[in-house]
């Protein structure tokens, strides 16, 4: 469905590039001369064993890590400035543009404890966006409710369960119309019953929306459901990547097999 | 007589009695050189622990150098150095004044210290969350990090106000006439010190419990995840 | 004068400073273990009795204590000299805040623990002496640091009992030589080395207790 639109356009410029990317955490290299583009609309999962650099290539499209060589362009605009200083090679004012066209769901929810469930969706559209409360509100009822949850707008995230805060956490990054969502291992951090509840919202945004989705996770049977392409991470490599039925009927590599293998 | 008030020697308990409208005169100034003091200590530990978070260093490292500097040396030499070395510099300040400012710069090296534990405890996912939404540094700090902080910092904060009650009586040294100058000055009339010297340090045990109970009341009634934001 | 003349008399107020400071540490020590295990092991008397030593103790300000000491201890017809009177007033007063660390780390040893002397039927002292207290002590040696330095700032009040340390010889200096910069900054110089020397001392104590016989340096013993 989606594929169509991304194959409609020719060697259309990719949403998200990443070029020769390096990234070091001391001694120890995650990502080293990283290739990697997503088109606009695509759905990408990346999976992979841990320490393999699935959530690395997140946090830094998030701006959350800086790297330390390479490029990387979000819809034309490098996170490298070359008057750039400090980790990110960027001021803050151009970080925080970029910032505007990424949004991301974390793996601990990270819901603000001390606001009510509207007040953490509203927060950034009021503050950032410069929404008026009454608008931002509006917006935030019906993202709630898109989520199933807008009966629980006056709750707190103690009051909920960890599914819950998930998808109002989904409904928060949504509220900031980001070109880009990322998920970085949204469930697992979940109990089992509660999974499936998230991965309902997952695949509706999917379905539904042209957002840019990156994924990480290990749910294979969701991956395979929703993605484009998924790519195999393995030491701070893509060893492949292809569409899911592919890749998780017939891979090409030994280490995608083996990796496969174990958690399936 | 002080402060218009004669004493009765006639009996321990005559004697106790007496003098305790003294002593509350005394009383007030240490209230009062308390709060003043604490009120320098929370500003001046704001200033010095968003100094110590500074990324450049030659901001961080003497702030950080300079604090344990404080921390580490007595209070009473401090107020000596305030006391006889800003005279010299042109700044002549009355002896209360300079108390509630050593008092209030010994204790900002330890409310630093708690704001940044406060500051530190918030959980890294908070921040993370804030930059996912492009917050502004400001909001995320106003709106996300202080409010968190709060009910972890207050009862610290509370903890070195009484704390700082009971180093008061330092300020005796240099003419400040608070309980314990009044006890000795008492004492020195009457050669009856221990009177005056147990009353003064009941009333601070009082004082002492009272403020604790009210600390443990305030711990409480904050919410542990933060100020309530609607 | 130069600031060299001042250093014999201030480095001799500071012998006398170290002196007291470290006494009145090491008795201080004392004091909060017994009144610290009092608390947490002791019938109900013992433990009132200590819960009393530690409420009045840290619940009134020092210097009212040195004070009430200074002029109450001749009567009682114990005649110390002030120094002792100093070390014995700066004891108590560190001893009730150690006490408190002691029955705060006394009381975090899992309870699992005593079950299992008591299951191996260990007297209450032999489970306090080879199971509680060398864990314990591990939890207490961050915060006996934050005493100790605590109380060698607190020795400056003896002074005030006209005990010739490094504070009342600063004093003394200056009243002769109205240099007070140079004095004052000397002094205060002269107590954050001996801070910084305590400091180190006392992590050197906490590394040792922590590898210490409570714990064996391999499974093998």
């Amino acid at each position: 469905m989606t594929q169509a639109a991304t194959m409609a356009q020719p060697a259309s410029e990719p949403l998200i590039r990443f070029e020769k990317v390096v990234k070091r955490f001391g001694t120890l290299t995650v990502l080293d001369d990283f290739d990697f583009t997503v088109a606009p609309g695509e759905k990408v999962t990346l999976i992979g064993p841990s320490g393999s650099g699935k959530s690395t290539v997140l946090r830094i499209l998030m701006t959350l890590e800086p790297f330390q060589e390479g490029n990387l362009v979000l819809g034309g605009m490098a996170y490298h400035q070359p008057s750039g200083h400090g980790p990110f090679r960027a001021n803050e004012r151009h970080l925080r543009q970029i910032r505007s066209q990424v949004g991301m769901v974390f793996q601990s929810f990270n819901l603000f404890p001390h606001m009510s469930v509207l007040r953490n969706v509203i927060e950034a559209p009021v503050a950032v966006l410069g929404l008026k409360r009454a608008e931002a509100e509006c917006r935030a009822v019906e993202l709630l409710g898109m989520v199933g949850l807008a009966d629980k707008k006056d709750h707190f995230p103690s009051q909920l369960s960890g599914g819950q805060q998930q998808r109002v956490a989904i409904a928060r990054a949504l509220a900031m119309r980001p070109r880009v969502l990322l998920f970085d291992e949204p469930t697992s951090a979940l109990d089992p019953q509660l999974v499936g509840e998230v991965l309902g919202v997952i695949r509706s945004l999917a379905h539904e929306h042209d957002l840019t989705m990156l994924l990480v996770t290990h749910e294979m049977r969701f991956a395979r459901e929703v993605s484009d392409r998924v790519c195999f991470f393995d030491k701070g490599r893509i060893v492949e990547q292809g569409e899911p039925e592919r890749i998780f009927t017939s891979p090409e590599q030994a280490r995608t097999r083996e990796f496969l293998q174990s958690v399936l | 007589m002080i402060y218009g008030f004669a004493w009765d020697t006639s009996s321990a308990a005559a004697f106790a009695w007496s003098i305790l409208p003294i002593l509350g005169i005394g009383l007030i100034v240490t209230l009062e050189a308390t709060a003043a003091g604490f009120v320098i200590a929370m500003l001046l530990g704001l200033v010095l622990a968003l100094l110590r978070r500074s990324r450049l260093r030659a901001i961080a490292w003497p702030t950080a150098a300079a604090i344990e500097f404080i921390r580490d040396t007595p209070l009473l030499v401090q107020l000596f150095f305030l006391y006889y070395v800003l005279p010299v510099y042109g700044i002549t300040l009355p002896a209360f004044v300079t108390g509630a400012i050593a008092l209030g710069v010994q204790y900002s090296a330890y409310t630093s210290e708690v704001y940044r534990a406060g500051l530190d405890a918030v959980p890294k996912g908070q921040w993370e969350a804030a930059v996912a939404l492009n917050l502004s540094r400001v909001r995320t700090y106003t709106t996300i990090i202080v409010p968190q902080a709060i009910p972890r910092v207050l009862p610290a904060l509370g903890n070195y106000l009484v704390s700082m009650l009971k180093e008061t009586p330092v300020l005796s040294v240099v003419t400040v006439v608070d309980m314990v100058s009044l006890a000795n000055m008492i004492g020195d009339r009457t050669f009856e010190y221990l009177v005056p010297l147990s009353l003064v340090g009941l009333i601070f045990l009082i004082l002492t419990l009272l403020c604790s109970a009210g600390i443990h009341l305030l711990e409480r009634a904050l919410p542990k995840s933060g100020i309530a934001l609607q | 004068m130069h600031w060299t003349h001042y250093l014999l008399p201030l480095l001799k107020g500071a012998e006398l400073t170290a002196i007291i400071g470290l006494a009145s540490t090491a008795l201080g020590a004392v004091l909060a273990f017994a009144a610290g295990i009092a608390r947490v092991e002791g019938g109900r008397l013992l433990s009132w009795l200590a819960l009393i030593y530690i409420e009045v103790f840290r619940g009134t300000s020092l210097l009212v204590q040195l004070f009430w000491l200074y002029y109450a201890l001749p009567l009682i017809g114990i005649s110390f000299d002030p120094v002792t009177t100093g070390i014995a007033g700066l004891a108590l007063n560190i001893g009730a805040y150690g006490a408190e660390v002691v029955r705060g780390a006394l009381e975090a040893v899992a309870p699992q623990q005593r079950e299992a002397a008591r299951a191996l039927n260990f007297g209450w002292s032999h489970t306090l002496l080879r199971i509680c207290l060398p864990q314990a002590i591990v939890e207490m040696m961050p915060s006996f640091g934050n005493l100790a330095v605590q109380n060698l700032k607190d020795t400056s009040l003896v002074s005030l009992i006209s005990i010739s340390d490094l504070t009342f010889r600063a004093q003394s200096l200056r009243n002769v030589t109205q240099d007070s910069v140079t004095i004052y900054t000397m002094t205060l110089i002269g107590y954050f080395a001996m801070a910084l020397v305590m400091m180190a001392a006392m992590r050197w104590l906490e590394i040792a207790v922590r590898r210490g016989p409570a714990f064996p340096r391999s499974a093998h013993g």
